[in-house]
């Protein structure tokens, strides 16, 4: 007992100065300073911001600049927008008379143009609609081509999903949410 | 008796402090392999946390569950997470089964909040060896009910989310310039779907594409040098390549329906949405030109929005039947997709561990984040409105 009363406090002592060197590990070691926030955003797009990166087409699209200086009708061929089957940029032969009709105003006033917005209904992810949209009014582009119209005339815009007529979720809102709307462009009186 | 047992408990006292005290200089790394077999299928990491306040372990559980950790009692854990939070976050991580403290670290300035993402991070270098996501950064864009919406940046969980644009117009497709504070994006503040470049730093932005048609989709090369976008200048929605400016477009596929590119992380190819004999697939095309490759997703059919993970191995996409899963394949083509959870959209981390990922509910989209290996979810703070199109920053 004389013996283990001498081990005690030794052990004890040896307890205590590891412990002590391991609290004094375990507290942190270096304390880590975390930048304050992200910097402000700045978020003006000034007079001087620069809005160019315009070049002429040089493709198949007519450029884009040749539509400034034309004001949108969007009653005019209200009547004429064409639907589209579920994930289909093809015509169906249903719409063709609107796009005859389409073609005959265009026709009848070589002073205007036209732009096509293509649409899609919500069954699609964002950006194969957008695609899916520029499909269907560029189907229609050719389509009023091969009814003689310049392409020259023509613009196409795809809106994707994001301009539903209907915002129900059924195949009736969907139904008519797959389609071309046709913007007849008028020249600016004076222009 | 009552000597032996002190006597007994100091000699495990020593013990213990000799192994926590070796402990401080073994902080190996565990390298785990991780094959196709384990996305979706491995089992989170239990740890316990104990002493932060309410906010602290919130934010500590949030962003341990969306990088492969739950939540057990501290004798059930593999790692005992402790520590306070009382003005600085001050924390430590025992691995319980090795009996070593592996990480011991105090923390201040900025916020309790960033203080606290950063201890998960060093906690998860601790514990994985890999870097951990929770100081990073995610632009989305945020639709009112109009159509017409405003690109936003945020913390990766939501958080401190700002407005980058204020036009009021139709926007989408957010894509960072990887390592710099920059975005491209599609607007159509000037009445036809351009591609601008936002300079996050400084404000000012830039059109880089503004041609007839669509000009949307855009994705910058790993080293900023180039970008990717669909353009249908030439009459149909195809895949080109412009310097980071938008000059020198070059038209880079003449395959149908091409949609949503992305890049491989070494530069070298672009990934992408077409169709290819009559089939919906993914397909990728060399950065430079050349022949178009399809990427076969065998029970996976109509795949789209695909995203290659920063380390190469994986490429994340959206299958597209009805309903829309996220799936997730080898990008080398060895194993075929594994579908992990409804879903759209998906962006890596980049650490290639987590996705985010857009899912409709309620007529709208919310945003959300996945572990790919446990498939454990959590939605992140929402904006009002429709959140989707996240893309993370790299």
């Amino acid at each position: 007992m004389k013996m283990m009363k001498l081990v005690y406090p030794m052990t004890l002592a040896l307890a205590v100065t590891l412990a002590a060197t391991g609290c004094r590990n375990h507290r942190p070691y270096g304390v880590t300073p975390i930048p304050n926030g992200q910097g402000g955003l700045v978020n003006n797009l000034g007079p001087g911001g620069t809005m160019g990166g315009n070049q002429p087409g040089g493709g198949q699209q007519a450029d884009i600049n040749s539509f400034d200086n034309m004001v949108p009708d969007r009653a005019a061929l209200a009547a004429y927008t064409i639907h589209f089957a579920f994930d289909s940029s093809v015509i169906r032969h249903s719409e063709e008379a609107n796009l005859q009709s389409v073609a005959s105003a265009l026709k009848s006033d070589p002073s205007t143009k036209l732009t096509i917005e293509g649409n899609c209904d919500e069954r699609g992810t964002e950006e194969y609609n957008r695609a899916l949209g520029d499909r269907r009014a560029l189907a229609a582009r050719e389509a009023l081509a091969k009814l003689g119209v310049d392409p020259a005339r023509i613009r196409t815009m795809s809106y994707g999903k994001d301009k539903p007529v209907d915002p129900g979720h059924n195949e009736s809102a969907w139904s008519q949410n797959r389609r071309d709307d046709f913007v007849l462009l008028h020249p600016k009186t004076g222009a | 008796m009552k000597n032996c047992i002190t006597i007994c408990l100091s000699l495990v006292f020593i013990v213990l402090a000799a192994a926590l005290c070796r402990g401080q200089s073994d902080q190996g790394e565990i390298q785990i392999t991780r094959p196709v077999s384990e996305l979706g299928n491995t089992k989170p990491v239990p740890v316990s946390i104990e002493g932060f306040g309410p906010e602290v372990t919130e934010i500590l559980k949030f962003d341990l569950y969306v990088q492969g950790f739950t939540f057990v009692a501290p004798d059930a854990a593999q790692y005992q997470i402790s520590g306070s939070s009382a003005g600085d976050v001050v924390g430590r991580v025992v691995d319980r089964f090795a009996k070593t403290t592996i990480l011991s670290r105090s923390y201040n300035g900025a916020s309790v909040r960033r203080q606290a993402h950063a201890f998960t991070d060093d906690m998860v270098l601790a514990i994985t060896g890999k870097k951990g996501i929770a100081q990073t950064r995610i632009a989305f864009k945020v639709e009112a009910s109009s159509g017409n919406g405003e690109i936003y940046v945020a913390d990766f969980d939501g958080h401190n989310a700002q407005a980058v644009t204020h036009d009021g117009v139709i926007v989408s497709a957010p894509s960072w310039v990887p390592g710099r504070s920059a975005l491209y994006y599609n607007s159509y503040k000037l009445g036809n779907p351009d591609i601008f470049y936002h300079n996050l730093s400084t404000g000012e932005r830039h059109v880089i594409a503004h041609y007839s048609g669509s000009n949307i989709s855009p994705a910058a090369s790993p080293d900023g040098s180039r970008v990717a976008m669909i353009m249908s200048r030439s009459g149909s929605p195809n895949v080109w390549v412009a310097n980071a400016d938008g000059a020198n477009p070059r038209k880079l596929t003449s395959t149908s329906e091409d949609s949503s590119p992305c890049w491989s992380p070494d530069g070298g190819w672009i990934c992408f949405a077409t169709k290819m004999r009559e089939r919906r697939m993914l397909a990728k095309v060399p950065a430079g030109g050349g022949e178009v490759q399809a990427l076969h997703t065998p029970g996976a059919p109509n795949p789209t929005e695909p995203d290659w993970s920063p380390d190469g191995k994986w490429i994340a996409f959206t299958l597209q039947a009805g309903e829309f899963d996220i799936c997730v394949m080898p990008a080398d083509g060895s194993a075929p997709p594994v579908i992990l959870v409804r879903g759209e959209d998906p962006s890596w981390s980049p650490n290639s561990r987590t996705l985010i990922y857009a899912r409709r509910t309620g007529g709208r989209y919310i945003l959300s984040l996945l572990d790919v290996y446990t498939k454990q979810v959590k939605d992140i703070r929402q904006i009002s409105g429709s959140d989707s199109e996240p893309a993370w920053a790299k």
